[in-house]
């Protein structure tokens, strides 16, 4: 696999790194990370930066994460980019709202590597 | 032929506990690397220099709020991040991040309930001299844990 670019957004400067940390634990070449503390940082990043991965916290100030995965689907450098949910927001409710807006994944909070590398890899593999 | 009716005669708070201590625990090994187990809450001195809150509205509604010594809490952020935890601001994210997954955690293991509870972003205090006045008037549960020799405690207060 190629060294990929990463989107990271979380409110929480310690889990983007504790997420970057499962990234390279899963075994992913890490090109370059961005980072985001809500969803408006996020599609600002986006729009200058286009990465190949996503991550992303739902439950967050200014914008969360679900409004974010709608934002991003009418962006043209996000369009086609994987977004994997990262959170502590576990319902099922939460998940179909999640995946129905455009995301490939879904993680709870707290997860292992393994379980970064088990959502994460399949969805690079599929990316176009 | 006899059935167990204890978990629906039993006090919310009954049955809660465990569920809290469940939620403490599984944070604590998978995000801090380390197994912690309950402690009697009469053998240890609760400290609070750090206590990060997380609030809980809706079908739940309520605050959940992890306290520890700034000693323990700089341990916790280390143990989540290796060295690379320097800073007060870290050692706050750490802790805030901590309570905001024990709150998700715990109420995600309450089925039914899960839909319809949001959570807050999490709050962290620095500074143990002050007074909480809860205007809730509930459920009450404390969970207290050892990290590195530190009391860490959980508390969860829930509104009737």
């Amino acid at each position: 696999m190629d060294k990929i670019r990463v989107l990271i957004v979380d409110d929480s400067s310690v889990m983007r790194k504790i997420v970057e940390r499962s990234l390279r634990q899963a075994g992913i070449d890490l090109d370059k990370i961005f980072e985001a503390s809500n969803g408006a940082e996020a599609l600002s990043s986006l729009r200058e930066n286009p990465v190949d991965l996503i991550l992303c916290d739902i439950n967050m100030p200014v914008m969360n994460g679900l409004e974010f995965v709608s934002h991003a689907a009418m962006l043209e450098s996000a369009k086609g980019v994987p977004i994997v949910m990262i959170t502590t927001e576990g319902s099922e409710n939460h998940v179909v709202q999640a995946l129905t807006s455009g995301a490939r994944g879904y993680i709870r909070k707290p997860f292992t590597p393994e379980q970064v590398k088990e959502h994460v890899l399949p969805v690079l593999a599929k990316k176009p | 032929m006899s059935t167990d009716i204890s978990f629906v005669t039993r006090s919310r708070e009954e049955n809660w506990q465990p569920i809290l201590e469940i939620a403490l625990e599984e944070v604590f090994e998978i995000m801090v690397g380390s197994r912690v187990r309950p402690e009697p809450l009469s053998a240890h001195t609760p400290d609070r220099e750090f206590t990060a809150m997380v609030g809980l509205t809706g079908s739940l509604c309520g605050i959940l709020t992890i306290c520890c010594s700034g000693k323990t809490a700089g341990a916790v952020a280390r143990a989540m991040l290796g060295a690379a935890a320097q800073s007060q601001e870290e050692v706050r994210d750490a802790l805030g991040e901590i309570c905001n997954m024990v709150t998700g955690n715990f109420k995600n293991k309450l089925a039914g309930t899960d839909d319809r509870c949001k959570l807050s972003v999490p709050t962290v205090v620095s500074g143990g001299h002050y007074t909480v006045h809860s205007m809730l008037h509930g459920v009450s549960i404390t969970t207290l844990v050892l990290f590195e020799g530190g009391p860490v405690t959980a508390t969860l207060q829930l509104s009737n």
